[in-house]
Protein backbone atom coordinates (compact mmCIF):
# COMPACT_ATOMS: atom_id res chain seq x y z
CA UNK A 1 0.00 0.00 0.00
CA UNK A 2 2.34 2.92 1.47
CA UNK A 3 5.45 0.89 0.80
CA UNK A 4 4.56 0.89 -3.27
CA UNK A 5 4.57 4.87 -3.56
CA UNK A 6 8.00 4.91 -1.42
CA UNK A 7 9.55 1.79 -3.75
CA UNK A 8 8.73 4.54 -6.40
CA UNK A 9 10.33 7.26 -4.81
CA UNK A 10 13.53 5.07 -3.42
CA UNK A 11 13.67 3.96 -7.16
CA UNK A 12 14.14 7.14 -8.55
CA UNK A 13 16.63 9.08 -5.76
CA UNK A 14 19.10 5.90 -5.80
CA UNK A 15 19.21 5.78 -9.35
CA UNK A 16 21.39 8.70 -9.78
CA UNK A 17 24.20 8.08 -7.25
CA UNK A 18 27.77 7.97 -8.19
CA UNK A 19 29.49 4.70 -8.20
CA UNK A 20 32.49 5.58 -5.59
CA UNK A 21 33.03 2.51 -3.70
CA UNK A 22 29.01 2.43 -3.31
CA UNK A 23 29.19 4.23 0.04
CA UNK A 24 26.76 6.56 1.19
CA UNK A 25 28.86 7.83 3.88
CA UNK A 26 32.56 7.65 4.54
CA UNK A 27 34.33 9.20 7.09
CA UNK A 28 37.91 9.05 7.32
CA UNK A 29 40.55 9.46 9.99
CA UNK A 30 38.52 12.58 11.37
CA UNK A 31 39.21 14.58 14.07
CA UNK A 32 36.98 17.59 16.05
CA UNK A 33 38.87 19.28 18.02
CA UNK A 34 37.15 23.01 19.80
CA UNK A 35 39.39 25.40 21.26
CA UNK A 36 37.80 27.41 24.19
CA UNK A 37 39.78 30.49 26.17
CA UNK A 38 40.31 27.57 28.77
CA UNK A 39 41.01 24.25 27.20
CA UNK A 40 40.95 22.35 24.18
CA UNK A 41 37.79 19.70 23.61
CA UNK A 42 38.75 16.73 21.41
CA UNK A 43 35.46 15.87 20.42
CA UNK A 44 36.18 13.67 17.79
CA UNK A 45 39.70 11.45 17.54
CA UNK A 46 40.49 8.75 14.47
CA UNK A 47 37.28 8.33 13.12
CA UNK A 48 36.59 5.63 10.28
CA UNK A 49 33.61 4.09 9.04
CA UNK A 50 31.71 3.76 6.18
CA UNK A 51 27.84 3.40 5.92
CA UNK A 52 26.45 1.95 3.54
CA UNK A 53 23.24 2.75 1.47
CA UNK A 54 20.31 1.71 2.91
CA UNK A 55 22.12 1.01 5.84
CA UNK A 56 20.36 2.18 9.51
CA UNK A 57 23.55 2.84 11.71
CA UNK A 58 22.55 3.24 15.39
CA UNK A 59 25.13 5.11 17.24
CA UNK A 60 25.14 4.97 21.19
CA UNK A 61 27.41 5.85 23.75
CA UNK A 62 27.92 8.35 26.82
CA UNK A 63 27.37 11.90 27.06
CA UNK A 64 30.56 13.56 25.70
CA UNK A 65 31.65 10.90 23.75
CA UNK A 66 30.71 13.08 20.30
CA UNK A 67 27.98 11.35 18.74
CA UNK A 68 26.29 14.46 17.97
CA UNK A 69 28.98 16.00 16.64
CA UNK A 70 29.64 13.19 14.13
CA UNK A 71 26.52 13.56 12.99
CA UNK A 72 26.71 17.45 12.64
CA UNK A 73 30.35 16.68 10.91
CA UNK A 74 28.43 14.43 8.38
CA UNK A 75 25.94 17.27 7.97
CA UNK A 76 28.56 19.45 6.85
CA UNK A 77 27.24 21.92 10.02
CA UNK A 78 30.81 21.38 12.01
CA UNK A 79 34.31 21.26 10.54
CA UNK A 80 36.47 18.54 10.47
CA UNK A 81 40.13 19.54 12.14
CA UNK A 82 41.48 16.97 10.08
CA UNK A 83 40.58 13.74 8.18
CA UNK A 84 37.37 13.99 5.45
CA UNK A 85 33.98 12.80 5.01
CA UNK A 86 32.27 12.30 1.51
CA UNK A 87 28.89 11.65 1.35
CA UNK A 88 27.80 9.83 -1.71
CA UNK A 89 31.24 10.18 -3.02
CA UNK A 90 31.58 14.10 -3.01
CA UNK A 91 33.12 15.40 -0.26
CA UNK A 92 31.40 17.05 2.78
CA UNK A 93 32.87 21.27 2.91
CA UNK A 94 29.47 22.68 4.16
CA UNK A 95 26.35 22.43 4.99
CA UNK A 96 24.72 19.44 2.75
CA UNK A 97 21.23 19.25 1.28
CA UNK A 98 21.01 15.99 0.12
CA UNK A 99 20.47 14.78 4.31
CA UNK A 100 16.62 14.88 6.44
CA UNK A 101 17.94 16.01 9.79
CA UNK A 102 16.34 15.62 12.60
CA UNK A 103 16.71 17.15 16.23
CA UNK A 104 15.94 16.19 19.81
CA UNK A 105 13.78 19.24 19.86
CA UNK A 106 11.39 19.56 17.04
CA UNK A 107 12.28 22.87 16.46
CA UNK A 108 8.96 23.41 14.50
CA UNK A 109 8.03 27.28 13.12
CA UNK A 110 5.75 28.24 15.84
CA UNK A 111 3.60 30.37 13.04
CA UNK A 112 2.95 27.69 11.24
CA UNK A 113 0.52 24.87 11.28
CA UNK A 114 1.92 20.93 11.07
CA UNK A 115 1.21 20.81 7.06
CA UNK A 116 3.05 24.24 6.95
CA UNK A 117 5.80 23.66 9.39
CA UNK A 118 6.71 20.29 6.50
CA UNK A 119 6.28 22.29 3.35
CA UNK A 120 9.01 24.70 4.99
CA UNK A 121 11.22 22.17 3.41
CA UNK A 122 10.35 22.53 -0.17
CA UNK A 123 9.72 26.25 0.20
CA UNK A 124 13.34 26.85 1.23
CA UNK A 125 14.34 24.36 -1.45
CA UNK A 126 12.42 25.61 -3.94
CA UNK A 127 10.61 22.21 -4.64
CA UNK A 128 7.16 22.02 -7.10
CA UNK A 129 4.31 23.22 -5.07
CA UNK A 130 1.95 20.53 -6.41
CA UNK A 131 4.72 17.73 -6.01
CA UNK A 132 5.47 18.98 -2.67
CA UNK A 133 1.86 19.12 -1.34
CA UNK A 134 1.20 15.75 -2.42
CA UNK A 135 4.47 14.49 -1.03
CA UNK A 136 3.23 15.87 1.99
CA UNK A 137 0.03 14.51 2.68
CA UNK A 138 1.65 11.02 1.77
CA UNK A 139 4.00 11.60 4.86
CA UNK A 140 1.10 12.94 6.69
CA UNK A 141 -0.33 9.83 6.18
CA UNK A 142 2.23 7.46 6.56
CA UNK A 143 3.50 9.03 10.17
CA UNK A 144 0.00 8.96 11.63
CA UNK A 145 -0.51 12.65 11.74
CA UNK A 146 -3.41 12.61 9.71
CA UNK A 147 -6.54 14.52 11.35
CA UNK A 148 -3.85 17.24 12.88
CA UNK A 149 -2.29 18.33 9.59
CA UNK A 150 -4.07 21.99 10.54
CA UNK A 151 -3.17 22.18 14.52
CA UNK A 152 -0.53 24.28 15.50
CA UNK A 153 3.15 23.34 17.20
CA UNK A 154 1.34 24.12 20.71
CA UNK A 155 -1.49 22.03 19.98
CA UNK A 156 0.46 19.32 19.49
CA UNK A 157 2.37 16.60 21.83
CA UNK A 158 5.97 16.48 21.85
CA UNK A 159 5.32 12.71 19.70
CA UNK A 160 3.15 14.64 17.22
CA UNK A 161 5.96 17.53 16.85
CA UNK A 162 8.25 14.76 16.57
CA UNK A 163 6.70 13.17 13.91
CA UNK A 164 6.20 17.06 12.21
CA UNK A 165 10.22 17.19 11.72
CA UNK A 166 10.41 13.97 10.71
CA UNK A 167 8.04 14.26 7.68
CA UNK A 168 9.81 17.88 7.67
CA UNK A 169 13.09 15.92 7.47
CA UNK A 170 12.05 13.47 5.33
CA UNK A 171 9.80 15.49 2.49
CA UNK A 172 12.57 16.22 -0.13
CA UNK A 173 13.24 12.58 -0.51
CA UNK A 174 16.64 12.78 1.49
CA UNK A 175 19.37 10.05 0.54
CA UNK A 176 20.50 10.21 4.44
CA UNK A 177 18.37 10.83 7.27
CA UNK A 178 20.51 12.28 10.59
CA UNK A 179 18.32 11.88 13.62
CA UNK A 180 20.44 13.36 17.09
CA UNK A 181 18.41 11.79 20.03
CA UNK A 182 14.78 12.64 18.23
CA UNK A 183 12.99 10.31 20.70
CA UNK A 184 15.24 11.83 24.16
CA UNK A 185 12.50 14.13 24.97
CA UNK A 186 9.58 11.88 25.17
CA UNK A 187 7.92 9.40 27.63
CA UNK A 188 8.25 6.04 27.18
CA UNK A 189 5.64 5.08 25.69
CA UNK A 190 5.28 7.55 23.08
CA UNK A 191 8.95 7.00 22.63
CA UNK A 192 8.40 2.90 22.23
CA UNK A 193 5.18 3.66 19.64
CA UNK A 194 7.86 6.28 17.23
CA UNK A 195 10.64 3.59 17.09
CA UNK A 196 7.90 1.17 15.66
CA UNK A 197 6.91 3.43 13.24
CA UNK A 198 10.60 4.25 12.69
CA UNK A 199 11.49 0.82 11.89
CA UNK A 200 8.04 0.27 9.81
CA UNK A 201 9.15 3.84 7.76
CA UNK A 202 12.71 2.32 7.53
CA UNK A 203 11.23 -1.10 5.96
CA UNK A 204 9.27 0.23 3.68
CA UNK A 205 11.81 2.61 1.96
CA UNK A 206 15.13 1.18 2.85
CA UNK A 207 16.92 4.69 3.17
CA UNK A 208 20.19 5.14 4.76
CA UNK A 209 19.41 6.05 8.38
CA UNK A 210 22.20 7.51 11.19
CA UNK A 211 20.23 7.28 14.50
CA UNK A 212 22.59 9.03 17.63
CA UNK A 213 20.77 7.72 20.94
CA UNK A 214 21.20 7.13 24.45
CA UNK A 215 18.97 4.21 24.47
CA UNK A 216 20.64 0.98 23.99
CA UNK A 217 16.83 -0.67 23.57
CA UNK A 218 16.48 2.16 20.72
CA UNK A 219 19.70 1.15 19.13
CA UNK A 220 19.53 -2.22 18.93
CA UNK A 221 15.90 -2.66 18.09
CA UNK A 222 16.18 -0.09 15.16
CA UNK A 223 19.76 -0.84 13.73
CA UNK A 224 21.08 -2.77 11.60
CA UNK A 225 24.45 -1.99 12.52
CA UNK A 226 25.13 -0.65 16.02
CA UNK A 227 28.66 1.50 16.74
CA UNK A 228 29.59 2.18 20.70
CA UNK A 229 31.21 5.38 21.13
CA UNK A 230 33.63 6.76 24.01
CA UNK A 231 34.15 10.19 25.13
CA UNK A 232 37.18 11.60 25.70
CA UNK A 233 38.41 11.86 23.19
CA UNK A 234 35.20 10.81 21.50
CA UNK A 235 35.85 7.58 19.10
CA UNK A 236 34.55 4.13 18.03
CA UNK A 237 34.85 1.34 20.85
CA UNK A 238 33.16 -1.63 19.26
CA UNK A 239 30.86 -1.79 16.11
CA UNK A 240 28.20 -4.38 16.26
CA UNK A 241 26.03 -5.59 12.97
CA UNK A 242 22.30 -6.44 14.44
CA UNK A 243 21.77 -10.24 12.95
CA UNK A 244 17.79 -10.15 13.51
CA UNK A 245 16.72 -10.43 10.42
CA UNK A 246 13.44 -8.86 8.39
CA UNK A 247 10.49 -7.36 9.90
CA UNK A 248 10.72 -6.51 13.73
CA UNK A 249 7.97 -6.66 16.16
CA UNK A 250 8.83 -4.67 19.04
CA UNK A 251 7.65 -7.25 21.70
CA UNK A 252 9.29 -10.32 20.09
CA UNK A 253 12.48 -9.02 18.98
CA UNK A 254 13.17 -7.33 22.68
CA UNK A 255 12.78 -11.02 23.42
CA UNK A 256 14.64 -12.71 21.05
CA UNK A 257 18.44 -13.94 21.83
CA UNK A 258 20.19 -11.84 19.87
CA UNK A 259 18.51 -8.51 20.63
CA UNK A 260 19.01 -9.74 24.59
CA UNK A 261 23.17 -10.54 23.97
CA UNK A 262 23.56 -7.72 21.98
CA UNK A 263 21.85 -5.14 24.44
CA UNK A 264 23.80 -6.82 26.93
CA UNK A 265 27.32 -6.36 25.27
CA UNK A 266 26.42 -2.67 24.50
CA UNK A 267 25.38 -1.62 28.34
CA UNK A 268 28.67 -3.93 29.86
CA UNK A 269 30.47 -1.55 26.73
CA UNK A 270 28.76 1.90 27.82
CA UNK A 271 28.82 1.20 31.74
CA UNK A 272 32.81 0.78 31.78
CA UNK A 273 33.29 3.20 28.34
CA UNK A 274 32.03 5.84 30.03
CA UNK A 275 33.72 5.49 33.58
CA UNK B 1 -46.84 20.51 18.33
CA UNK B 2 -46.54 19.05 21.66
CA UNK B 3 -45.30 19.70 25.38
CA UNK B 4 -42.29 20.46 24.43
CA UNK B 5 -42.96 23.11 21.83
CA UNK B 6 -44.60 24.70 24.67
CA UNK B 7 -41.84 24.93 27.02
CA UNK B 8 -39.43 25.85 24.85
CA UNK B 9 -40.94 28.57 23.50
CA UNK B 10 -40.83 31.24 26.15
CA UNK B 11 -36.87 30.61 26.14
CA UNK B 12 -34.64 32.23 23.56
CA UNK B 13 -33.03 30.24 20.74
CA UNK B 14 -29.63 29.33 21.62
CA UNK B 15 -27.53 29.12 18.22
CA UNK B 16 -26.12 25.44 18.45
CA UNK B 17 -22.91 26.12 16.76
CA UNK B 18 -20.28 24.69 18.20
CA UNK B 19 -18.42 27.80 19.42
CA UNK B 20 -20.90 29.87 19.88
CA UNK B 21 -20.96 29.47 23.66
CA UNK B 22 -17.04 30.30 23.41
CA UNK B 23 -17.08 33.16 21.36
CA UNK B 24 -20.01 34.68 23.92
CA UNK B 25 -17.76 33.56 27.01
CA UNK B 26 -15.06 35.43 25.82
CA UNK B 27 -16.84 38.83 24.57
CA UNK B 28 -18.22 38.97 28.56
CA UNK B 29 -14.78 37.92 29.53
CA UNK B 30 -13.64 41.24 27.71
CA UNK B 31 -16.61 43.28 29.09
CA UNK B 32 -16.00 42.57 32.63
CA UNK B 33 -12.53 43.16 32.08
CA UNK B 34 -13.39 46.41 30.90
CA UNK B 35 -15.51 47.36 34.22
CA UNK B 36 -12.28 47.54 36.30
CA UNK B 37 -10.57 50.93 35.14
CA UNK B 38 -14.16 52.02 34.27
CA UNK B 39 -15.22 52.16 37.44
CA UNK B 40 -11.55 53.34 38.34
CA UNK B 41 -12.10 56.00 35.73
CA UNK B 42 -16.15 56.81 37.17
CA UNK B 43 -15.08 57.02 40.62
CA UNK B 44 -12.00 59.73 39.80
CA UNK B 45 -14.04 61.75 37.88
CA UNK B 46 -16.23 61.52 40.75
CA UNK B 47 -13.54 62.60 43.14
CA UNK B 48 -12.23 65.69 40.95
CA UNK B 49 -15.82 66.87 40.99
CA UNK B 50 -16.26 66.58 44.58
CA UNK B 51 -12.89 68.47 45.00
CA UNK B 52 -13.53 71.07 42.82
CA UNK B 53 -17.36 71.48 43.58
CA UNK B 54 -16.58 71.96 47.27
CA UNK B 55 -13.77 74.17 46.51
CA UNK B 56 -10.99 72.43 47.98
CA UNK B 57 -8.60 73.39 45.27
CA UNK B 58 -8.89 76.91 43.33
CA UNK B 59 -10.55 76.51 39.98
CA UNK B 60 -7.10 77.98 38.52
CA UNK B 61 -5.12 75.37 39.81
CA UNK B 62 -7.63 72.41 39.08
CA UNK B 63 -10.80 72.98 36.53
CA UNK B 64 -13.71 71.62 37.56
CA UNK B 65 -14.68 68.31 34.51
CA UNK B 66 -17.87 71.21 33.44
CA UNK B 67 -15.32 73.71 32.71
CA UNK B 68 -13.11 71.11 30.94
CA UNK B 69 -15.94 70.16 29.15
CA UNK B 70 -16.55 73.35 28.08
CA UNK B 71 -13.34 73.59 26.91
CA UNK B 72 -13.83 70.60 24.16
CA UNK B 73 -17.71 72.20 23.73
CA UNK B 74 -16.49 75.87 22.96
CA UNK B 75 -13.26 75.19 21.00
CA UNK B 76 -13.82 72.13 19.07
CA UNK B 77 -12.25 73.43 15.79
CA UNK B 78 -9.04 74.65 17.70
CA UNK B 79 -8.99 71.70 19.62
CA UNK B 80 -9.18 69.49 16.22
CA UNK B 81 -6.93 71.34 14.34
CA UNK B 82 -3.82 71.34 16.83
CA UNK B 83 -4.61 67.85 17.39
CA UNK B 84 -4.18 66.97 13.82
CA UNK B 85 -1.02 68.33 13.54
CA UNK B 86 0.15 66.69 16.74
CA UNK B 87 -1.45 63.02 14.97
CA UNK B 88 0.25 63.96 12.06
CA UNK B 89 3.69 64.62 13.85
CA UNK B 90 3.12 61.52 16.17
CA UNK B 91 2.67 59.32 13.45
CA UNK B 92 5.39 60.48 11.16
CA UNK B 93 7.89 60.20 13.91
CA UNK B 94 6.62 56.57 14.60
CA UNK B 95 6.57 55.22 11.08
CA UNK B 96 10.11 56.62 10.67
CA UNK B 97 11.33 55.40 13.56
CA UNK B 98 9.60 52.15 13.02
CA UNK B 99 11.82 51.54 9.47
CA UNK B 100 14.69 53.02 10.69
CA UNK B 101 14.69 51.46 13.70
CA UNK B 102 13.82 47.62 12.11
CA UNK B 103 16.38 48.36 9.33
CA UNK B 104 19.19 48.99 12.21
CA UNK B 105 18.57 46.08 13.86
CA UNK B 106 18.46 43.74 10.57
CA UNK B 107 21.68 45.19 9.61
CA UNK B 108 22.95 45.01 13.60
CA UNK B 109 22.23 41.22 13.59
CA UNK B 110 23.85 40.31 10.14
CA UNK B 111 26.93 42.16 10.36
CA UNK B 112 28.82 42.45 14.03
CA UNK B 113 30.93 45.18 12.74
CA UNK B 114 28.07 47.45 11.94
CA UNK B 115 26.89 46.08 15.20
CA UNK B 116 29.89 47.11 17.25
CA UNK B 117 30.13 51.05 15.50
CA UNK B 118 26.46 51.81 15.74
CA UNK B 119 25.70 50.41 19.35
CA UNK B 120 27.02 52.75 21.20
CA UNK B 121 26.06 55.47 19.25
CA UNK B 122 22.62 54.74 19.11
CA UNK B 123 22.99 54.55 23.40
CA UNK B 124 24.69 58.06 23.45
CA UNK B 125 21.54 59.32 21.31
CA UNK B 126 19.30 57.84 23.90
CA UNK B 127 20.60 58.80 27.40
CA UNK B 128 21.08 62.39 25.87
CA UNK B 129 17.58 64.24 27.30
CA UNK B 130 15.39 65.07 24.08
CA UNK B 131 14.22 67.93 25.65
CA UNK B 132 17.67 69.50 25.71
CA UNK B 133 18.53 68.87 21.93
CA UNK B 134 15.17 69.85 20.71
CA UNK B 135 16.23 73.82 21.13
CA UNK B 136 19.16 72.84 18.68
CA UNK B 137 16.35 70.80 16.15
CA UNK B 138 14.40 73.69 16.15
CA UNK B 139 18.05 76.18 15.24
CA UNK B 140 18.38 73.55 12.15
CA UNK B 141 15.20 72.71 11.22
CA UNK B 142 13.68 75.86 12.17
CA UNK B 143 10.20 75.91 13.39
CA UNK B 144 7.74 73.71 10.93
CA UNK B 145 6.77 69.70 11.72
CA UNK B 146 10.40 68.58 11.01
CA UNK B 147 12.50 69.25 14.07
CA UNK B 148 9.13 67.99 16.25
CA UNK B 149 9.13 64.64 14.15
CA UNK B 150 12.71 64.70 14.67
CA UNK B 151 12.60 64.48 18.13
CA UNK B 152 9.38 61.82 17.96
CA UNK B 153 11.85 59.79 15.69
CA UNK B 154 14.88 59.74 18.34
CA UNK B 155 12.18 59.14 21.27
CA UNK B 156 10.73 56.09 19.24
CA UNK B 157 14.07 54.69 17.62
CA UNK B 158 15.53 53.27 20.79
CA UNK B 159 12.62 50.56 21.78
CA UNK B 160 12.20 49.83 18.10
CA UNK B 161 16.24 48.75 17.93
CA UNK B 162 16.45 47.07 21.12
CA UNK B 163 13.13 44.83 20.56
CA UNK B 164 14.00 44.44 17.16
CA UNK B 165 17.77 42.71 17.70
CA UNK B 166 16.74 41.00 20.47
CA UNK B 167 13.62 39.57 18.89
CA UNK B 168 15.51 38.59 15.50
CA UNK B 169 18.51 36.48 18.12
CA UNK B 170 15.67 34.82 19.40
CA UNK B 171 15.61 32.42 16.35
CA UNK B 172 16.26 28.86 17.95
CA UNK B 173 19.66 27.92 16.47
CA UNK B 174 18.67 24.47 15.21
CA UNK B 175 16.23 26.23 13.11
CA UNK B 176 18.77 27.92 11.42
CA UNK B 177 21.27 25.25 11.14
CA UNK B 178 18.46 23.25 9.37
CA UNK B 179 17.61 25.88 7.01
CA UNK B 180 21.07 25.90 5.96
CA UNK B 181 20.98 22.09 5.27
CA UNK B 182 18.05 23.25 3.01
CA UNK B 183 20.18 25.50 0.85
CA UNK B 184 18.10 28.67 1.37
CA UNK B 185 19.18 31.88 0.12
CA UNK B 186 19.77 34.01 3.20
CA UNK B 187 16.74 36.83 2.24
CA UNK B 188 14.27 33.81 2.39
CA UNK B 189 15.35 32.90 5.53
CA UNK B 190 15.06 36.17 6.59
CA UNK B 191 11.26 36.31 4.99
CA UNK B 192 10.03 32.90 6.14
CA UNK B 193 12.24 32.49 9.90
CA UNK B 194 14.04 35.48 11.42
CA UNK B 195 11.44 37.96 10.38
CA UNK B 196 8.18 36.19 11.97
CA UNK B 197 10.25 35.13 15.13
CA UNK B 198 11.56 38.37 16.11
CA UNK B 199 7.23 40.13 15.63
CA UNK B 200 6.33 39.31 18.97
CA UNK B 201 9.11 40.87 20.31
CA UNK B 202 9.15 43.68 17.89
CA UNK B 203 5.70 44.75 18.38
CA UNK B 204 6.03 45.28 22.10
CA UNK B 205 8.85 47.42 21.04
CA UNK B 206 6.82 49.47 18.73
CA UNK B 207 3.99 49.52 21.55
CA UNK B 208 6.40 51.17 23.90
CA UNK B 209 7.49 53.30 21.03
CA UNK B 210 3.96 54.40 19.59
CA UNK B 211 3.46 56.02 23.25
CA UNK B 212 6.61 57.32 23.34
CA UNK B 213 5.83 59.25 19.90
CA UNK B 214 3.49 61.55 21.39
CA UNK B 215 5.83 62.65 23.97
CA UNK B 216 8.15 63.20 21.56
CA UNK B 217 5.89 65.32 19.06
CA UNK B 218 4.86 67.74 21.83
CA UNK B 219 8.37 67.93 23.83
CA UNK B 220 9.70 69.60 20.28
CA UNK B 221 5.98 71.49 20.22
CA UNK B 222 6.87 72.85 24.11
CA UNK B 223 10.39 74.43 22.46
CA UNK B 224 9.30 76.34 19.26
CA UNK B 225 6.01 76.06 17.79
CA UNK B 226 2.84 77.66 16.75
CA UNK B 227 0.43 74.62 15.89
CA UNK B 228 -0.16 71.61 17.96
CA UNK B 229 -1.06 70.21 21.43
CA UNK B 230 2.18 71.04 22.99
CA UNK B 231 1.46 74.61 21.71
CA UNK B 232 -1.98 74.65 22.82
CA UNK B 233 -0.52 73.68 26.28
CA UNK B 234 1.68 76.74 26.50
CA UNK B 235 -1.01 79.09 25.47
CA UNK B 236 -3.03 77.99 27.63
CA UNK B 237 -0.80 77.88 30.57
CA UNK B 238 0.34 81.61 30.08
CA UNK B 239 -3.67 82.30 30.22
CA UNK B 240 -3.91 80.65 33.69
CA UNK B 241 -6.62 78.51 31.35
CA UNK B 242 -6.41 75.22 33.39
CA UNK B 243 -9.48 73.87 31.44
CA UNK B 244 -7.96 74.07 28.19
CA UNK B 245 -4.75 72.61 29.68
CA UNK B 246 -6.25 69.60 30.73
CA UNK B 247 -8.45 69.29 27.82
CA UNK B 248 -5.17 68.81 25.44
CA UNK B 249 -3.66 66.94 28.06
CA UNK B 250 -6.73 64.37 27.67
CA UNK B 251 -6.45 64.38 23.94
CA UNK B 252 -2.73 63.93 23.93
CA UNK B 253 -3.22 60.81 25.95
CA UNK B 254 -6.21 59.84 23.62
CA UNK B 255 -3.72 59.80 21.29
CA UNK B 256 -1.09 57.73 22.70
CA UNK B 257 -3.55 55.06 23.38
CA UNK B 258 -5.13 55.31 19.81
CA UNK B 259 -1.25 54.00 18.16
CA UNK B 260 -1.46 51.92 21.13
CA UNK B 261 -4.16 49.72 19.99
CA UNK B 262 -3.56 49.73 16.72
CA UNK B 263 -0.52 47.98 16.76
CA UNK B 264 -2.59 45.94 19.49
CA UNK B 265 -5.23 45.30 17.04
CA UNK B 266 -2.00 44.35 15.03
CA UNK B 267 -0.90 41.86 17.68
CA UNK B 268 -4.07 39.90 16.63
CA UNK B 269 -3.41 38.98 13.38
CA UNK B 270 0.33 39.13 12.78
CA UNK B 271 1.01 36.66 16.21
CA UNK B 272 -2.44 34.71 17.10
CA UNK B 273 0.47 31.68 17.35
CA UNK B 274 2.30 33.28 20.51
CA UNK B 275 1.93 32.55 24.41
CA UNK B 276 1.16 36.24 24.96
CA UNK B 277 -2.05 36.11 22.44
CA UNK B 278 -2.77 32.32 23.17
CA UNK B 279 -3.55 32.66 26.60
CA UNK B 280 -6.07 35.38 26.46
CA UNK B 281 -8.51 33.04 24.72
Amino acid sequence: MLASTFDGDQSGTTGGVPASEGAMVAVRSVDVTFRTRSRTVHALSGIDMTIAPGEFLSIAGPSGCGKSTLLRVVAGLTRTSAGQVTLRGTPVVGPRRDVGFVFQRAALLDWRDARGNILFQAEMRGLPKAWARRRADELIEITGLTGFEKAMPFELSGGMQQRVSLCRALLHEPDLLLMDEPFGALDALTRENMNVELRRIWEATGMTVMLVTHSVTEAVYLGSRAIVMGPRPGRVIEEFPIGIPGHREYEPTLESPEFQRLSGRIRGLLGSGAG
Amino acid sequence: MTQQAQYASPVPPVPLTEDAPGRRRRASRGAIAAVYPLTFLVLLVVTWFFVTATELVEPYIIPSPGDTWRAFADYPDYLWEHTLVTMGETIAGFAIAGVVGILFAVLMVYSSTLEKTFYPLILFAQVIPKIAIAPLFVVWLGFGASPKILVAVLMAFFPVVISGISGLRSVDPELLELTSTMGASPVRTFWKVRLPAALPELLSGLKVAATLAVTGAVVGEFVGANSGLGYVILQANGNLDTAMLFAALIIMSVVGILLFAVIQVAEVFLIPWHASRRNRR
